[in-house]
């Protein structure tokens, strides 16, 4: 069982202070802390876990910087085999189709059983590479997977629907999955094992490696673009109460007493 | 401009809340672009659901199918990429929905088409579309441009486009013939599967306290527990508190949790994800406590406190038991 995980490095914004680069395309991203999306760690537990009780190995990939290392170190450390890291300036600003173009040809040269990504990014939440990338390497997909069972020549999985449903579909492999947060219970990785994880191979690529032009990724290859970032002017509706935290708590207590709420 | 079509979203004979959000999309961008609107309807023994569908618009295009019984996105992707071809519409729209996201992007790859997902606003320029949507959580907005095309396929963020409340004029329902190849194993549906019920059913409660990744030990569950029962609510969650099984699935609320009405839902903790805002309809107060004040959630609420929930909680408790002796 040979399975390919890919992963992307994200800044973590949910209690950080955003603001729109100069450009007015962009975040500024340079005092966030950058951390391995949050499906994709799911997914390289998943990895990880069916390759220890089948046999087999786990290979990482991630498109980005230099500093996508860390993310691929931490992979590695949590059991992956091997990690590939494409990068090369004509990437930049490549939409999902380039993107899942640009994993595609790395991944369609290796042996794989199935293909993992997560359900979306945390930063863009397009939820689009990994059916891409089942398309352009012509194998079926399901998404937001919580459950992998896999027989034979075959996986049995079940996707998570709406209001608490879920169906469970029979794919031939090789297929490529994208993976639900909660599917299992992603390991801890310490420094220790990171380090210990230094040993094992990690390689860089780049485009004429992979035999891709340059405009077949980054704007050229692409058929959306971001043209504007805002942050948006919704109106505050909430009415937020001020003051200590005695005096907002009784200023609330006093309201939802007056709504007959308490 | 050619017609925009829009893909309706039904399952167990049930058209989803959706269908009539991308109706009203479709009809909006068809009156600024100057165009009509279809819906394609795609499935099995369907008839019933082409009415419902055809009080409200005027053009209901039918593929009844045997093979399209249960959504599958490869015989679903077959059939649409037909209906494509024999309608040549400018633009496709779908849900960003379960079915959205396993069908969309492989239509879009097998017709090289530019996709946009998530979309809370579209907006034709001439022949050019531009879409925004949301990202990083909600904290930033983008306008996302489409390189010109003879067709676009977007789908929709649920909630983002209110249905109309007064259906058009009864429409008509036509038939679509398409061929389905034979089924090759590649992906099969097996079977639907249930949440299991629990003890505790909050839509049926009317005070809701739902925690969020706020909380960032198990042991302080209890803290919160205390306090919901003290106020007489039940405990709920999003989703990364079923992720790490500190509450069972029946109390996730959100878009892949339940829908819940209560009267008082007091967010701790939470930082107002779409889906999980998904999942609270109610004209009820709503309250967050969260220490980002530029948590999405205060986007909804009625009342915010801007705080770390820990330091809110034993006072928040003992204000309102006070308040409670006192009457
Ligand atoms: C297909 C799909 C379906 C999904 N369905 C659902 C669903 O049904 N329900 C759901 O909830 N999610 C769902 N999600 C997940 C969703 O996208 C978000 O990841 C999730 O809702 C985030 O949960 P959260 O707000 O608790 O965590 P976060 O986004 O991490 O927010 C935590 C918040 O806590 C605040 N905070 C931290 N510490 C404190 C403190 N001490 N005091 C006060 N505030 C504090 C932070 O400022 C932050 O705003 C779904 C995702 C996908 C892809
Ligand atoms: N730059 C990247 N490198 C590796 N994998 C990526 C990259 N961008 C997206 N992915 C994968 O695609 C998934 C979905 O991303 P998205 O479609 O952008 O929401 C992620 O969870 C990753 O598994």
């Amino acid at each position: 069982m040979d399975i390919i995980v890919c992963v992307k490095r994200v800044p973590e914004t949910t209690e950080a202070d955003i603001s729109v680069d100069p450009q007015g395309t962009g975040i500024l991203d340079s005092n966030l802390p950058f951390v391995i999306n949050e499906w994709d760690n799911y997914a390289v537990e998943e990895a990880v876990r069916l390759v220890e009780q089948l046999g087999g190995s786990v290979t990482v990939v991630s498109i980005g910087p230099e500093q996508c290392d860390e993310v691929l170190r931490r992979c590695l450390a949590m059991g992956a085999d091997k990690a590939i890291r494409l990068t090369d300036d004509a990437l930049a600003d490549s939409d999902a189709r380039a993107t899942a173009r640009a994993l595609g040809q790395i991944i369609k040269d290796l042996p794989f059983d199935l293909v993992f990504t997560g359900v979306q990014a945390a930063d863009d939440g397009q939820a689009q590479v990994g059916v891409m990338l089942a398309g352009m390497l012509a194998v079926p997909h399901a998404t937001v997977v919580t459950e992998i069972a896999v027989d034979g020549d075959t996986v049995r999985v079940v996707r998570e629907l709406e209001g608490g449903l879920g169906e469970r579909l029979e794919l031939k492999l090789p297929a490529v999955l994208t993976i639900q947060t909660g599917i299992n219970e992603p390991r801890y990785v310490s420094i220790m094992g990171i380090r210990k994880a230094m040993k094992k191979e990690l390689a860089v690529a780049n485009l004429s490696e992979i035999n891709l032009a340059g405009d077949q990724v980054g704007p050229a290859g692409s058929l959306t673009s971001v043209t504007r970032m805002f942050i948006p002017t919704v109106e505050q509706k909430a009415e937020i109460l001020t003051g200590s935290v005695d005096e907002s708590c009784a200023a609330l207590a006093d309201r939802l007493k007056k709504g007959g709420l308490v | 401009m050619n017609e925009i079509l829009v893909l309706a979203e039904h399952r167990g004979g049930t058209l989803g809340d959706i269908t009539w959000e991308l109706i009203a999309c479709g009809n909006t961008l068809a009156e600024q672009a100057g165009c009509s609107v279809a819906v394609a309807l795609l499935g099995r023994d369907v008839g019933q659901l082409a009415e419902q569908l055809a009080a409200a618009v005027g053009d209901v295009v039918v593929v009844d199918n045997d093979r399209l019984e249960h959504f599958v996105s490869d015989t679903y992707q077959q059939a649409l990429v037909q209906l494509i071809a024999q309608r040549a519409p400018a633009l496709i729209l779908m849900g960003h929905t379960a079915c959205g996201l396993e069908l969309a992007p492989a239509v879009a790859t097998s017709l090289a088409i530019p996709l946009v997902t998530d979309c809370i606003g579209l907006t034709f320029e001439g022949d050019a579309l531009t879409a925004t949507r949301q990202l990083y959580g909600g904290k930033v907005s983008a306008d996302v441009l489409c390189k010109p095309s003879d067709r676009y396929l977007a789908t929709i963020r649920g909630g983002a486009f209110p249905a109309d409340e007064s259906p058009a004029a009864a429409g008509t329902i036509s038939t679509a013939e398409v061929t389905i190849e034979e089924d090759d194993g590649l992906k099969r549906f097996i079977e639907y599967l249930e949440c299991e019920a629990g003890e505790v059913d909050i839509t049926q409660s009317d005070v809701i306290v739902a925690v969020g990744r706020g909380i960032k030990e198990q042991k302080d569950m209890a803290i919160v527990e205390e306090f919901a029962s003290s106020i007489g609510g039940v405990l709920a969650c999003s989703r990364p508190i079923i992720d790490k099984k500190w509450l069972p699935k029946d109390r996730q609320v959100g878009s892949s949790g339940k829908t819940v009405r209560p009267k008082l839902y007091i967010a701790l903790g939470i930082s107002g994800s779409f889906q999980h805002l998904a999942g609270i309809k109610s004209g009820g107060t709503i309250v967050a406590i969260n220490k980002d004040p530029n948590a999405p959630f205060f986007t909804v609420a009625d009342y915010g406190i801007v705080a770390d929930l820990f330091k809110v909680l034993p006072v928040l408790k003992t204000k309102i038991e006070e308040l409670k002796q006192g009457s």
